[in-house]
C-alpha cells in the first residue's frame, strides 16, 4: 500500500499534442474557419445565460477541442440554449451559434 | 535543442560580472539543506581562485521567504535589504553576491522599485536611519553566486581533476540543469542568458565536459513555490509539480541534475523518495534515483574535493552512482562521518528508493 504522507499526487494535466488526434478539429476548421479567429477573450463566457447555472463557455470549449479533450468540450456545450448573446458580444464577429451547432454535429460520437 | 538559436538568445542577455572584490551574503535555508555548498563556494573563491571574497558575520536573512509568503510588508522587506546594503557599504565593497536565488530576485526587485519610485527609496533610507542609524550605497554590481561560478567556469575547468564524463565509456554525462524561478523569470535581463534559456548552468556543464538535456518541462518550477509547500494541505501540489518534471525528463535518462537555487535541489532530491514511496517508481538506474547537486557541489567534485567533505551524504538520493561514473574515489566507511570525524549516525533506509 502506498505510504500516507498526508498529501497526494494530483493527476497530471500534461497534454501531449504529438499523441492527440485532431482529425475532427481539422474537419471543424475546414467547415468553420472562424474557429481559428477566436482570441480567447472570454466575452462569450461572461455573457452566457446558461453560464449562471452550468460550467459552460465557448472559449474554454474551443481550447479543449484544440487540445484533443473532446468529451469535456461536448459535455460543456450540451447546456447551450443557442440564445446567441455570445455572437452579439464577440469582438471578432464569430458566428458562435453556428460553431456550436457544427461542433455538436461533428463530435456526435462524443455525446453520451 | 537548436543550438544556434539558443546562442542568439543567450547573446542578447550578456551580463557584466566583475572578476574580483565581492561582498558575499549567505542564504538562510541553504545551510540546513546542503550545509557544505556555501562553505565550498567561499573556499573555491578564496583559496583555489584567490579572489577577494568577503562576508560580514552581521548579515541576516533578506526577508524573501516571509515576503513571498505574504507575512511581511514590502517596506519591512526593503528595510532589511537596505541594512544588508549598509553592511556592504561599511565593509568597503561595491559588488554584491547573493547565495540565494530568492534573495537575488528580492534584491533585483527592490532596486528596480527604487529606480521607478525614488520617493520610496528615500522613505526606506529614513526608516533604516531611524531603526539602526545606518546609511547605504546601492551595489554597483549585483549577481547571484552561480553567475560567479559561471564567470570562473574556465578557470575551474583548467584546474579540474575530474570531468563530467563517464569514465567507463568516455561519453559526456547527460545533465539536467534546473534554474530557480527567481533567478531571471522576474527580470530576464538580470540573468545570464535571459529567462527562457538561461545559460548560467549550461555554460558550466559545457566547460566541465557534460551534455545538457533539453526536455519538455525544463523551465517548469521545481514545485517548492513557498506557500505550496509551507501549507501542508498544499504539499500535494508541490509534489505534483516535481513529479511532472521527473516524468518529462525520464525518457532522456539523465545521469545527474544541477540546480542553482536553495529550494530546487532540496525538493528534486527529497521528493524522489516521496514519489517512490507513493507510486513505487524510481527514476535512476537499478532502483536508484537521479542524483541532484548544487553547482558548488559539482564545482567541488570537478576540482577534486572529497565527496563527504562536500556534504553529499546528506542527500536523500544516493550520489554514489554518479561518483562511480565520474571515477571519483570515495570511502563508504566515511560516509556518515561529519566534521572532525563526528559520527552522524546511519539513517533509516527507504523501502523502495535504493540509497546505498
Amino acid at each position: 500500500m502506498a505510504a500516507d504522507f498526508g498529501f497526494r499526487l494530483s493527476p497530471s494535466s500534461t497534454i501531449n499534442l504529438d499523441k492527440t488526434d485532431l482529425t475532427k478539429f481539422n474537419q471543424l476548421v475546414e467547415e468553420e474557419p472562424d474557429v481559428k479567429k477566436c482570441i480567447s477573450c472570454g466575452s462569450c463566457t461572461a455573457t452566457c445565460t446558461a453560464g449562471k447555472f452550468y460550467d459552460i463557455g465557448l472559449r474554454k470549449a474551443i481550447i479543449y477541442l484544440q487540445r484533443g479533450m473532446e468529451k469535456e468540450a461536448v459535455k460543456m456545450l450540451e447546456h447551450c440554449m443557442l440564445c446567441g448573446k455570445c455572437m452579439m458580444v464577440c469582438p471578432r464577429g464569430l458566428n458562435t451559434r453556428h460553431i456550436i451547432l457544427s461542433i455538436s454535429r461533428i463530435y456526435k460520437s462524443e455525446r453520451q | 535543442m537548436i543550438y544556434q538559436g539558443k546562442q542568439k538568445i543567450w547573446s542578447d542577455y550578456n551580463k557584466e560580472i566583475p572578476d574580483d572584490h565581492w561582498y558575499y551574503v549567505r542564504s538562510c535555508i541553504r545551510q540546513n539543506f546542503f550545509p557544505a555548498s556555501e562553505r565550498t563556494m567561499v573556499d573555491i573563491c578564496k583559496n583555489v581562485l584567490k579572489k577577494d571574497f568577503y562576508e560580514n558575520p552581521n548579515h541576516t536573512t533578506c526577508g524573501g521567504i516571509a515576503y513571498h509568503c505574504d507575512t511581511l510588508p514590502q517596506e519591512t522587506a526593503m528595510t532589511i535589504v537596505a541594512r544588508q546594503f549598509a553592511l556592504m557599504t561599511e565593509s568597503g565593497y561595491e559588488n554584491y553576491a547573493a547565495s540565494c536565488i530568492t534573495s537575488f530576485g528580492n534584491y533585483c526587485e527592490v532596486l528596480e522599485t527604487w529606480h521607478e519610485f525614488p520617493e520610496l527609496e528615500a522613505k526606506i533610507r529614513e526608516l533604516l536611519w531611524k531603526s539602526c542609524r545606518r546609511e547605504f550605497r546601492k551595489p554597483k554590481y549585483l549577481c547571484h553566486t552561480s553567475d560567479l561560478i559561471f564567470k570562473y567556469r574556465n578557470e575551474i575547468a583548467a584546474k579540474a581533476k575530474y570531468k563530467l564524463v563517464n569514465c567507463r565509456t568516455g561519453e559526456p554525462l547527460r545533465v539536467v540543469e534546473h534554474i530557480g524561478c527567481h533567478y531571471s523569470k522576474m527580470f530576464p535581463s538580470k540573468g545570464v542568458g535571459g529567462a527562457e534559456y538561461p545559460y548560467v548552468l549550461v555554460g558550466m556543464i559545457e566547460s566541465w565536459g557534460g551534455n545538457v538535456i533539453d526536455y519538455p518541462e525544463r523551465r517548469h518550477c521545481c514545485g517548492y513555490g513557498f506557500r505550496q509547500y509551507h501549507v501542508r494541505a498544499n504539499r500535494g501540489y508541490s509534489l505534483s509539480n516535481t513529479h511532472k518534471k521527473f516524468e518529462s525528463m525520464e525518457p532522456y535518462k539523465p545521469d545527474m541534475i544541477i540546480t542553482n537555487c536553495p529550494g530546487c535541489p532540496y525538493f528534486l532530491d527529497r521528493w524522489q523518495y516521496v514519489i517512490s514511496e507513493m507510486t513505487g517508481k524510481t527514476y535512476g538506474e537499478n532502483g536508484y534515483g537521479i542524483p541532484v547537486f548544487t553547482y558548488e557541489e559539482v564545482a567541488g567534485l570537478v576540482l577534486g574535493y572529497d565527496p563527504w567533505d562536500l556534504g553529499l551524504q546528506l542527500h536523500q538520493t544516493a550520489v554514489e552512482p554518479l561518483l562511480d561514473k565520474m571515477g571519483i574515489p570515495y570511502d563508504p566507511a566515511r560516509k556518515y562521518l561529519g566534521l572532525n570525524e563526528k559520527d552522524l549516525k546511519r539513517p533509516e533506509l527507504p523501502g523502495t528508493l535504493r540509497c546505498c
